[in-house]
């Protein structure tokens, strides 16, 4: 994809988008405090502001270099005569980015709230025993390196871009609001975090069996669901707009498809849990409904209504399903279920693209760009973010004491509790 | 384990990079780049085996 020459209603139509995107952060933000303990919520918040601040700040820096927009070519290498541009050739701090509206510099807005949203991904995986020291320099890590790479592959001139022009795979590998960098990244990291932070304590029983711990607050993970959709809208309208190059003419489309995905996906994680456990479990569904918003952001403005159904649907049951699995045979303590919901969610999304995508010419080329995309996320991005991550954790320790566990992330790093009015249950203070 | 399951989701990762750059096109590649995605899925699965925990050393 070359730069985009946006028309004035386009200009006017991507503003708007970027103005309520932010709720996709605020949606996010509020599902990651409702699912964890109520001795932690405060602290959940703090991090979320603190996560935006600092991906923001990164991303100023940095990372809108790396990411690049327009039709420079970027840093590339070459082989067989094909360009491989492997990061973008802007400038730090954003020097030399026209302020004048421009699609570069919504590109560079979008940009922004994008890394925020990456980086607010992994708070869900971490909740109850991430400090927030660490919580910064991960995002840092997330927004100034991981995510602006992997943005400027999947847009513009980057590589897997340009599958279909160097190598006749379909359109190139397409993602037209961002599950590979935003979602299928935050994910890999929220798993990769997992693993290095373990288990919460009392996650266990004294035989070691896996426990269920509920979030302190359902209200805020459905609200939280219903905001985020929001905010989808406009990440997935703006991005359609600014990468894939799409008429305004399908924004209702991407609108319609959008919230179609979030309300297969509902429903399907309400009816699996209701077969499951006999209930219709109220945090699962609305995880479910934010899997299929993250399946959405690949594969809105490409394909039809009914298959955007069959996506949702998929998508729900794929969250609901995996999530129980994580937990029970894997040993990966996700409170967040961000490793469902945006890594594999975001990962179903990229795959359907390829499998239902309406594109003029494809073929079957579609599906193996689309592949191509996975492959490396899987094999590129997730070690990569494991290892930066492991390298971090020996410098700024991850996990929070023993003592600062069983007190509270609030009471032992902000000095106060998110309740202080709140009777205190004894199960969480008298262990 | 976890290394070699790193290792091998690169690997898998490279055998794509190289299915592109190397074959022309057709059933080659696209054989190719299942095998890749095969090395992956092995490299996953190593990583996920290697930090599943004994039941004694569980919090």
């Amino acid at each position: 994809m070359q730069t985009v020459v946006l028309s004035e209603v386009q200009t006017a139509l991507c503003v708007v988008f970027l103005l309520v995107a932010p709720l996709a952060l605020a949606g996010v933000a509020l599902m990651c405090a409702g699912l964890g303990r109520s001795r932690n919520a405060a602290h959940a918040m703090l991090a979320a502001l603190c996560v935006i601040a600092v991906a923001t700040c990164m991303y100023f820096l940095c990372g809108a270099a790396l990411q690049g927009y327009g039709d420079d070519g970027g840093r590339a290498i070459s082989f067989s005569g094909k360009h491989w541009s492997w990061a973008g050739k802007g400038r730090l701090l954003m020097m030399g980015l026209p302020v004048d509206g421009s699609p570069a510099f919504l590109a560079a807005w979008l940009g922004v709230l994008s890394s925020a949203l990456a980086g607010l991904i992994p708070l869900g995986s971490g909740a109850d025993r991430w400090r927030l020291p660490a919580i910064c320099a991960s995002t840092a890590l997330l927004s100034g390196l991981t995510y602006p790479l992997f943005a400027h592959w999947s847009w513009g001139v980057g590589w897997l871009a340009q599958l279909g022009t160097n190598y006749g795979l379909g359109r190139g590998y397409l993602d037209a609001g961002g599950a590979g960098p935003i979602h299928v990244v935050g994910g890999l990291t929220a798993l990769a975090l997992t693993w290095l932070l373990g288990a919460r304590r009392g996650k266990y029983t004294s035989d070691g069996m896996p426990m269920a711990i509920p979030g302190h607050n359902a209200v805020f993970v459905i609200f939280g669901a219903l905001l985020a959709l929001v905010g989808w809208l406009g990440l997935n309208g703006a991005g359609a707009l600014l990468f894939a190059g799409v008429d305004p003419s399908r924004i209702p489309l991407i609108a319609v498809n959008t919230v179609l995905c979030a309300a297969g996906a509902a429903l399907s994680a309400a009816i699996t849990t209701r077969v499951r456990y006999s209930k219709p479990d109220a945090s699962l569904s609305a995880n479910g409904w934010t899997g299929g918003l993250a399946a959405s952001s690949a594969c809105c403005a490409f394909i039809a209504p009914a298959a955007a159904l069959i996506v949702g649907f998929v998508a729900g049951a794929l969250v609901a399903v995996s999530v129980e699995m994580l937990d029970l045979k894997l040993d990966v303590d996700d409170p967040g279920g961000s490793v469902s919901v945006h890594a594999l969610g975001g990962l179903w999304g990229i795959l359907a693209v390829g499998l239902f995508g309406r594109l003029e010419a494809a073929g079957a080329g579609q599906l193996l760009a689309q592949t191509v995309g996975i492959a490396t996320l899987l094999g590129f991005a997730l070690p990569a973010t494991w290892v930066l991550n492991w390298l971090l954790n020996r410098v700024v320790p991850y996990r929070v004491s023993a003592e600062g566990e069983n007190q509270g992330m609030d009471l032992y790093e902000l000095g106060a509790g998110a309740y202080p009015e709140f009777v205190t249950h004894t199960d969480e203070f008298m262990r | 384990m976890k290394a070699a399951g790193f290792l091998l989701l690169l690997t898998g990762w490279m055998l794509v990079l190289s299915a592109l750059i190397l074959l022309p096109g057709g059933g080659a590649r696209a054989g190719f780049l299942a095998a890749g995605l095969g090395v992956e899925a092995l490299g996953l699965v190593l990583v996920v085996r290697s930090h599943l925990m004994p039941r004694k050393e569980r919090p």
